[in-house]
């Protein structure tokens, strides 16, 4: 906060005039702080400003904006944080993303299905797609040995050009277009409204805190997560025990490409309704920053994803009702999730490092 | 250089670690400081070294008090200190990990190191360490690596050396090198601290030796005194270092492994067609020298090697190509030869661990969907049963010490339906009365007539449990012998060494 208030101070051209005398300058550099970050709460959250006389509820329009770009990254984030407790490092959330989002808006545009039954054939198609990538990767690295990392990067390439090529088929390119978008989805498929049509907040939030449930569920009550959990700390001692490795890391991948699959479908069916080739975002890759955020935590990995969501909101209010540039904006965003995250990120990457020394020792000191 | 200590006290919460400890070292003196895991005896020399800050007590260095804060304090008062985890640089050689922070630049800051290499020809010629300055540490056996700790210490003109449990990586060989090392150095006129729970290295070369127990100096032994005297002066109570063996009837052979063949993954066998059975009622004792092929039949026996030749057969059912998980039900205990890395999952709680086996069964689970409350309770009936000693069956297993770990494996392993024990070097690293409870629990075993097999590489353990043993030199069982065998004629057959 401070630092980001230090940035603002010295990147406002106003604030820059009064240079020459410290008082003013000081007092100047207060007010551009006090507004940039009043606009990213306005922007995220509620302002005043928006609500009419007919409708003084319209005021919590941001809150409703910060939910709807939450949702698909809470499912993506679960994606990772799921994997992770696994020790599966899923950089791949990406591309199991745009899968999710492929197959829910090539059922939403192409099949004609009742309402409530086209949605959920939209949402389960969806999932199935992110559970065979995520489930690829699984496979790939529990038969071969490939590194998850490597292989997840290399597959989010090929699913973003074969959305690309996708978009060129007849099959997925709207009609009367050139550029490459996709149809919108049909209104049977979209994920029904919460809050009337003022607002875009759907349904898609609470498919998100369900699948935050489940998969609380999942880790903490069940025995499959038990499993997760065990060859994520001690893979050695999970197979002594007799726990099936290469089983465990196939299912927990399927079931991580699952929820980032159902993530891209909450999105397209939920705000988007037409794919392009920018999708995806870059809800994969934030995935990955939330879900070290919330400590790989199903309850974590909601909280962060909100703060991400109101940020992304916010960063827009920022923009357009103060003189802080878009740049200093995103600047400010990258600040707080890194003073936030930093202590976990630190913990994490000594702890990696810890393990590998103890086992170095271990080997050349017992086995000798 | 005589070393004193007066008053040492320390606690981390509620637990004092040292309270009140006062020691003596004199010149040219051996003096061991002998306790159990989590006596208090690292943190004494924590405290010496300066790694740790007492609440309260001196150290006097030639009746002189000392003020030491931190390492370099202890080492320009002439203390070093070997620690149990060597601090060496794996891709470095010899010369350049003992120069370490002690950098001279030469011409153009190039690393001068012709100095130091002088100083460490000398002191291994001197003491007979056989170190080559320009040797890569990550080549060396874990005995030489030592004798580079310890070089470093001298070269930084301690008089006082500080060895923490510096036999628990050695091989016996190695073990018996260090001791004459020792030896050599006293006579030298260096004092020397040895931190150890051995008592036979004890016996073999302390001048006098303290006792720590619970924080506390709880007396003073002259090498004269018994294993048995000492050990119970350690733990607090008589100690039967010897376990009772009854005489045992002995049954049907339960484990009969034929032909058993393992490869590594180019295909160089590591066990060459081994053949052994076990009977009802009997400990089979695998003896060997580490790294001989041991580990490699022990962890066959639940299929966790790949390359498997020959046939296992439990009771008349092969088990070769079973999973673990199946191998294990088909009634296998097995205790692994390392606890932290394949028994024990160290974030995980005490009650997760003890149900890593059977969590996905009743009462532990119906379907997928576990019962924590049964997990709690199931593992407060174990640790009463194999008197674990914890706080709360919530807690961290890494919250516990080694000997409270390895019951915790004991307890899982055994809580099954189970026809044979397979125990890998079950008690590494434990200290005596840890050891007891375990040697007691496995005769237990085999007087309730299951199959024993017992993989060792102490020769005081196998000759203590088995009632037959087996030699294992490189990958090859090199003799069958009854228990009566002598201890010379065991170690002679570790060596590789057959009588005609």
């Amino acid at each position: 906060m401070f630092f980001g208030g230090l940035l603002i101070t010295f990147s406002d051209s106003t604030v820059l005039k009064h240079i020459g005398h410290p008082i003013a300058f000081v007092k100047a550099g207060g007010v551009a702080v006090w507004q940039s970050y009043l606009a990213l709460f306005q922007g995220s959250i509620y302002n005043p400003s928006l609500a009419t006389p007919h409708d003084s509820l319209l005021a919590w329009y941001p809150l409703s904006e910060t939910l709807v770009s939450a949702a698909p990254l809470i499912l993506a984030g679960l994606a990772v944080a799921l994997a992770f407790r696994a020790g599966l490092f899923n950089i791949g959330a990406q591309g199991q993303f745009i899968f999710g989002s492929i197959a829910a808006s090539y059922v939403g545009f192409h099949f004609h299905l009742p309402v409530g039954l086209h949605v959920l054939v939209a949402i389960i198609m969806a999932i199935i797609a992110g559970a065979l990538w995520g489930g690829l990767v699984g496979l790939l690295k529990a038969r071969t040995g490939a590194h998850e990392v490597i292989v997840t990067i290399m597959l989010n390439y090929v699913a973003l050009y074969f959305l690309m090529w996708l978009l060129g088929t007849t099959a997925f390119l709207r009609p009367g277009r050139r550029d490459p978008i996709s149809p919108d989805v049909l209104p049977s498929a979209k994920l029904p409204l919460l809050a009337g049509n003022n607002y875009r907040v759907n349904l898609g939030i609470f498919i998100a805190i369900a699948a935050a449930v489940f998969v609380w569920w999942l880790l903490s009550r069940s025995t499959w997560g038990f499993r997760f959990r065990a060859v994520g700390a001690n893979t050695a001692a999970a197979k002594t025990a007799g726990i099936s490795v290469p089983f465990v890391m196939t299912s927990v991948m399927a079931i991580s490409g699952a929820l980032a699959g159902l993530g891209g479908a909450v999105h397209v069916l939920g705000s988007d309704f037409s794919l392009t080739s920018g999708t995806a975002g870059n809800f994969g890759f934030d995935a990955i920053t939330v879900a070290l955020l919330g400590r790989a935590q199903p309850m974590g990995t909601v909280f962060a994803s909100l703060l991400f969501g109101a940020l992304r909101a916010g960063g827009g209010t920022m923009q357009a009702n103060t003189t802080t540039p878009i740049d200093i904006v995103l600047v400010i965003q990258a600040l707080v999730v890194l003073f936030i995250a930093a202590p976990s990120v630190v913990k994490w990457v000594f702890r990696l490092k810890n393990l590998k020394t103890t086992g170095e020792l271990a080997a050349k000191g017992w086995n000798g | 250089m005589s070393l004193e200590l007066r008053g040492i006290t320390k606690s981390f919460g509620a637990l004092v670690a040292n309270d009140g400890i006062d020691l003596r070292v004199e010149t040219g003196e051996i003096h061991a400081i002998l306790g159990e895991n989590g006596a208090g005896k690292s943190t004494l020399m924590n405290i010496v070294y300066g790694l740790v800050a007492p609440d309260s007590g001196q150290i006097l260095v030639n009746d002189v008090e000392k003020i030491i804060k931190e390492p370099s304090d202890a080492l320009a008062s002439g203390i070093g200190m070997v620690h149990q985890h060597f601090m060496l640089v794996p891709v470095f050689t010899v010369a350049e990990n003992i120069v370490l922070g002690h950098e001279k630049s030469g011409f153009a800051g190039r690393l001068d190191l012709n100095d130091v290499r002088a100083r460490i020809k000398d002191v291994s010629d001197r003491f007979n360490f056989d170190v080559n300055p320009d040797d890569l540490i990550e080549g060396l056996p874990v005995g030489v690596q030592q004798r580079v700790e310890i070089i470093r210490a001298l070269i930084y003109d301690a008089k006082v050396l500080i060895l923490d449990e510096p036999t628990a990586v050695l091989t016996p060989q190695e073990t018996d090198d260090l001791l004459k090392i020792m030896k050599e150095l006293k006579s030298q006129g260096t004092s020397i601290i040895f931190i150890t729970h051995k008592l036979r290295e004890v016996k073999a070369v302390a001048d006098r030796i303290t006792i720590i127990r619970r924080g506390k100096v709880v007396g003073n032994a002259s090498p004269d005194a018994s294993q048995d005297e000492l050990a119970s002066l350690m733990v607090g109570r008589p100690v039967e270092l010897a376990p009772d063996k009854k005489e045992h009837p002995i049954g049907a052979p339960i484990l009969k492994v034929s032909d058993l063949t393992i490869r590594d993954i180019t295909g160089r066998p590591l066990v060459n067609n081994v053949n052994f059975e076990v009977k009802a009622g009997e400990v089979l004792a695998i003896a060997g020298v580490q790294g001989n092929g041991q580990s490699e039949v022990a962890r066959a026996m639940v299929n966790l090697e790949n390359l498997v030749e020959g046939s296992i057969l439990l009771d008349g059912k092969e088990i070769i190509g079973l999973s673990v998980r199946d191998s294990l039900r088909e009634g296998i205990a097995f205790v692994p030869e390392s606890r932290e890395l394949d028994g024990l999952i160290a974030s995980m709680s005490i009650a997760e661990n003890l149900i890593l086996d059977l969590h996905d069964l009743p009462p532990y689970a119906k379907g997928i969907q576990m019962s924590p409350a049964t997990v709690l309770s199931e593992a407060e009936k174990r640790t009463v049963e194999f008197d674990i000693r914890l706080q709360s069956v919530q807690d961290p297993i890494s919250s516990l010490s080694g000997g409270n770990k390895q019951k915790v494996v004991l307890a899982r392993e055994l809580s099954r339906p189970v026809k044979m024990l397979v125990a890998s070097q079950p008690t590494r690293g434990l200290d005596v009365g840890s050891i007891e409870f375990v040697h007691k629990r496995i005769l237990e075993e085999r007087d309730a007539g299951r199959a024993v097999l017992l993989f060792s590489t102490e020769l005081d353990e196998v000759l203590a449990l088995a009632d037959r043993i087996a030699v294992m030199y490189r990958g090859e069982i090199l003799a069958i012998v009854p228990a009566g065998v002598s201890a010379q004629e065991l170690g002679l057959l570790m060596a590789g060494v057959v009588h005609a």
